[in-house]
């Protein structure tokens, strides 16, 4: 088999076991992203010279038996993750030429873990967008179907482990960027409670929703990348401060008892029929497995999800993106007529038109005379989304619900229609806008394309989802196929 | 809500986004496309209900206030766009 199949904990136990080194799986990394990378398009920026050298580091500590499980084991972060010396773009214009003097915190602490950085991996440009269309550099292409879109906006962190050119990767996750692109994907994307892991160092889209996470091809690696970057950061403010569990005890294959909600509002119209079909099997499995499975569940305003987060998400982002004025760093207008002139010009030359209309669509709902019937009427409708959310976990242990109502979709299908793309999301949404962990794991195919299925659960019950996750992987292998690439 | 090319424009002007005339028909179509579909918002009964700005309620987060390094400046000016030794360099703010 070759080495790039491997998943993270296979390759990291062979390390290990000295039966390969990091430099071997760096260069088959490394061999494997050029040889498919032009079709698939997953990364921004190559790090050849320093995931080399982080490598034969990497080779020194496993000698000496100072690791961890991901010592010496490549990985991809998305490109919103601010990272030492190497540029960290956002897939945006304005941020083409950012090299940040500093890591992120989870960056810095996969280094600490002993990472090989293989690069940086494409978004939608400021992680708005749910196809990674709108990365400013480029599309990338779904490795099941190359005519279709991986999902976003972490869409080049989750074909990155699919098209296995990394063995596992970051991605962040403000309304699904994570969970959808996994689910489009076929591998396993986790978006974890809000606090859970640092932001320090994301660039920053809309505050109160965003929250980093991995992409990983199984759940074991999902569990050890986890491990690896949760915890209190006094960096960052809102991170929570609760002792992180070691989360590969959750990997077993035990859910006996469990019970579990299907909420019918997530299978009404608009789902395609394959969708429901690999969802009922999945319910099905899930039932073999011991679990308790109750259909009569009802979030009743889940269907004002999507209008809260998109005014809540541009609104933060507006305030967030003010930033980006041409004078501190990023792209800056050199022609203008005077400051004002060049602060616009910036402006409208550096950011993409999704971010555009982002921009103005929260400003409005920010703006004097709408503020009440937009933005206070979001968050008031947030708290009534959240409590409905914190009744159904009095009664279930976790939630089930496809990850996305469809398969992916075609290149340039829906890049006229702002608000066809914003419905993509509509399952991953009300997860960021409660605060709440989710899951996203391979349940199954529509001709040859993946579904995904999301788990759910109360806040800091990221064990739960995991174990919930791991006893249904263990008795399928949807995790195994691998696109024909 | 129906948005005016004219408060397209505004909304524009208050951010500093510069945006071509075909920008501001595009975005007033768009936006006020989305903004109609966001009124089912105004059906759901908020009386009494608080709003939500953050999930988790974490109050005045304290810590110690103990000196460390910062970053070296030019490190940190090595991504300004006008510099002048350790200074970002702007154009004039007021003019004559």
């Amino acid at each position: 088999m070759d080495l790039f199949r491997l998943t993270a904990h296979e390759a990291g136990e062979l390390l290990r076991r000295r039966e390969t080194s990091s430099l071997e799986l760096t260069r088959t990394a490394l061999d494997r992203i050029s040889s498919v990378d032009s079709q698939v398009c997953a990364f921004v920026t190559i790090c050849e010279d320093q995931a080399l050298h982080q490598a034969r580091l990497a080779d020194e500590r496993l000698k000496n038996g100072n690791t961890t499980p991901l010592t010496g084991v490549p990985a991809l972060i998305k490109d919103n993750m601010c990272t030492n010396g190497v540029r960290t773009t956002c897939s945006s214009k304005m941020l083409e030429d950012f090299v940040p003097p500093y890591d992120a915190t989870v960056v810095e602490k996969l280094r600490a873990a002993g990472m090989v950085m293989l690069g940086k991996a494409n978004m939608d440009e400021f992680a708005m967008g749910s196809s990674t269309e709108h990365s400013a550099f480029f599309p990338t292409r779904n490795p099941w179907d190359l005519s279709r879109v991986p999902g976003g906006s972490s869409g080049g962190s989750a074909v990155g482990v699919a098209a296995d050119e990394a063995f596992y990767a970051l991605g962040s996750d403000t309304g699904g960027s994570i969970r959808q692109p996994a689910g489009f994907c076929s591998v396993v994307g986790l978006k974890p409670t809000y606090g859970r892991v640092s932001r320090f160092g994301l660039v920053a889209f809309a505050s109160s929703l965003d929250q980093i996470g991995p992409l990983t091809k199984d759940v074991t690696d999902c569990a050890l990348v986890m491990n690896a970057i949760s915890g209190h950061d006094p960096r960052d403010s809102t991170s929570l401060p609760v002792p992180v569990p070691d989360y590969t005890q959750s990997l077993v294959p035990d859910i006996k008892g469990l019970r579990l909600g299907v909420p019918k509002e997530y299978f009404v119209a608009g789902m395609q029929p394959g969708v429901t079909d690999v969802m009922e099997a999945a319910l099905a499995k899930l039932g073999q497995l011991g679990a308790v499975i109750d259909r009569d569940v009802s979030l009743p305003h889940t269907p004002y999800a999507l209008a809260v987060y998109y005014i809540i998400a541009p609104s933060e982002a507006s305030a967030n993106l003010a930033r980006y004025d041409g004078v501190k760093y990023g792209f800056s207008a050199k022609e203008a007529a005077s400051m004002w002139d060049a602060m616009e010009k910036t402006k409208q030359f550096g950011f993409g038109p999704e971010v555009k209309r982002r921009i103005m669509l929260g400003t409005h709902a920010l703006s004097s005379g709408y503020y009440d019937a937009y933005y206070l009427k979001a968050q008031k409708v947030r708290t009534l989304i959240r409590r409905e959310f914190d009744r159904a976990f009095e009664k279930y242990d976790a939630l089930i619900t496809p990850t996305s109502p469809a398969v992916p979709f075609k290149i340039g299908e829906k890049m006229d229609d702002p608000l066809q793309m914003y419905l993509s999301d509509i399952c991953t949404l009300p997860m960021n806008i409660a605060g709440i962990p989710a899951i996203s794991i391979p349940a199954g195919f529509v001709d040859g394309l993946p579904v995904g299925l999301q788990i759910i659960g109360k806040p800091l019950s990221e064990e739960t989802l995991l174990r919930v996750a791991f006893a249904y992987e263990q008795s399928t292998d949807w995790h195994k196929r691998k696109p024909l690439i | 809500m129906k948005l005016s090319s004219e408060e397209v424009k505004h909304l524009a002007l208050l951010v500093h986004l510069g945006l071509s005339d075909d920008d501001v028909e595009r975005l007033r179509e768009q936006l006020s496309n989305i903004l109609e579909n966001f009124e089912i918002l105004q059906k759901v009964d908020t009386t009494g209900v608080e709003p939500t700005a953050h999930c988790i309620a974490l109050e005045n987060v304290l810590r110690d206030d103990v000196t460390a390094p910062s970053l070296p400046s030019d490190r940190v000016l090595a991504n300004a766009p006008n510099r002048e030794e350790d200074y970002l360099k702007v154009r004039a703010v007021l003019e004559q």
